[in-house]
């Protein structure tokens, strides 16, 4: 009887304890599963840091150099586990540091969560030190946010905040506590969050629309699919590849859906958009059945909408209401994760093959190669070109590396060239656009996928807008491959000034620090390339290194990314050169 | 595609932030509130937005998604004036000399169909409830005599439709 009532008692104990606010946050983290989060400290959120303190042995803080690198750091991770990222930060500029990470992970759908101090109850709203409306700032960019002012709500509304970051389309979460609920106790007790009343994450699927998005398949001649970031995010990588098979289609991909199908696959065509590969971006406008999957229209993939499949019949896998019908008007729109639609959509697939159809995309492909690929990836003029590295590094790595990119010409090649084996490898920031994001994001990548090799590939422009994350390279030792495409310019905007401002370049050009001897200042390992023939030699170095590397790689200042398709123009007008 | 007067009826919990955020999906469009209106509806717990927009069906349809996808909003739907029972309110504060003074003003207030609610030695206050048009022109008659006040509210509209909100909230909750 007494050890009973001990072992009742005890087993109370376990499900509701006496403790403070801050204690209570590393304890619904933990309910969470996470081990990992990025963040910075300051004052309305030392509580917190202090019992990171204590439990620094189930849960690993990573200290960033800036707010924003832990928003990217945290997305890196997000994107390559598919778990949720979490990042933290003190109230007044350590939360506004993170918005430009929160509003890339709303943009592009990155489960996040993301912790912010604030300070004291009592003091909200008197422009208290360091006091910022984190929660309205934060509002338009985040998928939901709340501010804690009472230590009681804790538990629930870290487990609403996880559920809604993960659930159906995933996004960034925004969580505000005031210091006086991270210093007040309360009994604490974790659910996890199964539902909540007003949110329905995924839609059901209605098995007429996939009836009819059968029949249309089945009947079609020249059937066409383009895949995006939803495949990996529903995790349908697999329903995809079926699809893809048995029907016989050609399948290109947005660059957020890039590696959810393997690069070298028969019946992967490769990119649409502004500067994706001519047959999938000219065929898009003779394709009978256009079947878009997980991806939302992107102006960057359209084009000109006035004249953007107009002669096909669109079927819209999509598991966002809101999706529908917002840029391009579809003929049958099936809801729900696609994970489920596809798998719904399989069995009445009749299998086929489009032998002319396909030829088309190889015909297109051959005009491509002979005016554009061939000269980026084996070039015979003397500098070297942003493509031949990929090329090297796709080599080094057996087409199996994590990709992490940051935004600018060195990006679109990067998206262009690399090869992929596995989903979930190709990181960029396509929505946002965000300039600093490759390093930091590679961290994150790095450090929730340590048993893949992780290459980030940054402008000399958009790696001084994060370099200080090199710190946290070489304080963890975390084994990522930096490689800096350096053109000495804002690259892509200069090849704006110069196709369509008459080479006015206004502010693009830049006189770069020596990055070699920064990198040697963190005491990373670096090398750097002018010339071609000491490329390949490079790179072998850089993949073999079992420590973080830094690889810097002149290339020509001038080169423009082809081909591209000319905003407001037509996916048929992209023009080669 | 042709613009025209969409109420927009937004079921949702009750949330502090909600009201930003909603605001926010019409800011970022340039598509200006006419009228709102924030109360409780027939389910406890659950607020009604009602929110008069003037544009195309084509942005009202997409502005709906966007506010259906707040997770604190339950359903949101959006009517033409002839799918609803709409009424918008008014007071006028008006110099009680007027009312002795000049004639017509009780004529007004007898055609208006409106109602005094209250009134002292410097002014009385009409109220009158109806349709935008009818305020209008009752706003029309008593303009040249003066108006010290005058505030109209948002539009409060029910549909003739049914609303399965009830229904909605359980099949939520199973799910
Ligand atoms: C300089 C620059 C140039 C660019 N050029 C190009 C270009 O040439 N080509 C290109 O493709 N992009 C380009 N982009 C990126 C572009 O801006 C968009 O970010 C990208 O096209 C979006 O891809 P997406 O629609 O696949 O992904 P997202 O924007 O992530 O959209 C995913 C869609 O899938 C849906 N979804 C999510 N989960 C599921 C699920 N489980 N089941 C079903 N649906 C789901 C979502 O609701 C959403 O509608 C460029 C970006 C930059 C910065
Ligand atoms: C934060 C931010 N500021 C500005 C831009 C606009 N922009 C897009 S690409 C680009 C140039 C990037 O230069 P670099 O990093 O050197 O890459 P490159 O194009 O030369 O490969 C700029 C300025 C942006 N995307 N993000
Ligand atoms: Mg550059």
């Amino acid at each position: 009887m007494e050890t009973l009532k001990a072992e009742k008692k005890e087993k109370k104990q376990e499900t509701t304890m006496r403790i403070t606010g801050a204690e209570a946050l590393i304890h619904c983290l933990l309910a969470e599963g996470v081990d990992l989060i990025y963040g910075y400290p300051g004052g309305a959120i030392m509580p917190v840091y202090d019992e990171l303190y204590k439990f620094q042995d189930k849960l690993t803080h990573i200290l960033t150099r800036h707010e924003q690198g832990a928003a990217h750091a945290a997305q890196g991770y997000a994107r390559v586990t598919g778990r949720v990222g979490v990042a933290m930060a003190t109230s007044g500029p350590g939360a506004t540091n993170l918005v430009t990470g929160i509003a890339d992970a709303q943009i592009d759908s990155t489960p996040m969560v993301c912790i912010t101090g604030q300070v004291t109850r009592s003091l909200l709203g008197s422009d208290a030190f360091q006091e910022t409306d984190i929660v309205g700032i934060s509002t338009p960019v985040t998928k939901w946010n709340y501010q804690i002012t009472r230590v009681e709500e804790i538990p629930e509304i870290m487990a609403k905040a996880f559920y809604i970051a993960r659930s159906g389309r995933p996004g960034p979460v925004l969580v505000d506590i005031t210091k006086n609920a991270q210093f007040d106790e309360l009994d604490f007790k974790y659910e996890k969050c199964t539902g909540v009343r007003s949110y329905k994450p995924v839609p059901a699927p209605d098995s007429l629309a996939i009836e009819k998005a059968a029949e249309l398949i089945n009947n079609a001649k020249k059937p066409y699919i383009i895949f995006g970031q939803g495949v990996i995010l529903g995790e349908a990588e697999a329903e995809l590849k079926a699809l893809v098979e048995k029907g016989g289609i050609p399948a290109a991909w947005t660059i957020l859906g890039l590696s959810a199908m393997e690069t070298d696959h028969p019946l992967n065509v490769g990119m649409v958009g502004m500067h994706g590969n001519y047959g999938p971006n000219v065929l898009t406008n003779e394709c009978d059945v256009l079947i878009a999957i997980g991806m939302r229209f992107d102006d960057r993939v359209t084009g000109n909408l006035a004249t953007y499949a107009k002669q096909a019949k669109i079927i819209h896998f999509e598991i966002d209401p809101a999706e529908v019908n917002k840029n391009v008007k579809v003929d049958v729109a099936v809801m729900g994760n696609a994970k489920e639609t596809l798998g719904m959509l399989l069995p009445l697939i009749n299998k086929n093959e489009h032998k002319d159809w396909l030829a088309e995309f190889d015909k297109k492909h051959q005009i491509e190669f002979e005016t554009v690929i061939q000269k980026d990836i084996h070039p015979t003029k003397e500098g070297l070109t942003m493509g031949e590295v990929m090329e090297q590094i796709n080599i080094a790595t057996g087409n199996n590396a994590v990709i992490v990119s940051d935004v600018g010409q060195h990006q679109m090649i990067a998206c262009r060239y690399a090869k992929f084996k596995e989903t979930k490898s190709n990181i960029t920031s396509g929505g946002l656009g965000t300039m600093g994001f490759g390093l930091p994001a590679a961290i994150g990548a790095k450090m929730g996928a340590m048993d893949r090799e992780v290459v980030a590939i940054i402008g000399d422009g958009g790696y001084q807008m994060t370099i200080q994350e090199m710190g946290v390279i070489f304080q963890h030792n975390v084994p990522v491959k930096i490689v800096v495409l350096n053109n000495d310019h804002l690259g892509m905007v200069r090849q704006w000034q110069e196709l369509f401002f008459e080479s006015r370049y206004a502010s693009t050009v830049m006189t770069n620090p020596d990055f070699v001897k920064i990198a040697e200042g963190y005491h990373i390992k670096a090398r750097r390339v002018v010339q071609r023939s000491e490329l390949k030699d490079a790179v072998e170095e850089m993949i073999a290194s079992k420590d973080p590397y830094f690889l810097e790689v002149k290339v020509e200042k001038e080169d423009n990314v082809f081909p591209m398709i000319p905003t407001g123009a037509s996916v048929a007008d992209i023009r080669l050169k | 595609m042709e613009k025209q007067w969409y109420t927009i009826s937004v079921y949702s919990e009750n949330n502090v932030g909600l009201l930003n955020r909603i605001s926010g999906i019409f800011l970022k469009r340039h598509i200006n509130i006419e009228g709102l209106n924030v109360s409780k509806s027939e389910i406890e717990g659950v607020s009604k937005f009602t929110i008069v927009i003037f544009t195309t069906e084509d942005w009202t349809r997409k502005i709906v998604h966007q506010i259906e996808k707040q997770i604190e909003v339950i359903k949101a739907f959006y009517h033409t004036d002839d799918d609803i029972i709409y009424q918008e309110s008014a007071l006028f504060k008006i110099a009680s000399h007027l009312l002795f003074d000049e004639r017509q003003i009780q004529n007004i207030i007898k055609e208006s169909n409106s109602q005094i609610v209250t009134v002292n030695r410097e002014f009385f206050v009409l109220a009158k409830t109806g349709r935008r048009h009818e305020i209008d022109e009752m706003h029309n008659a008593l303009e040249p005599y003066g108006i010290m006040q005058f505030v109209r509210s948002g539009r409060i509209a029910v549909t003739k439709a049914a609303m399965p909100i009830s229904e909605l909230l359980t099949e939520f909750q199973e799910n």
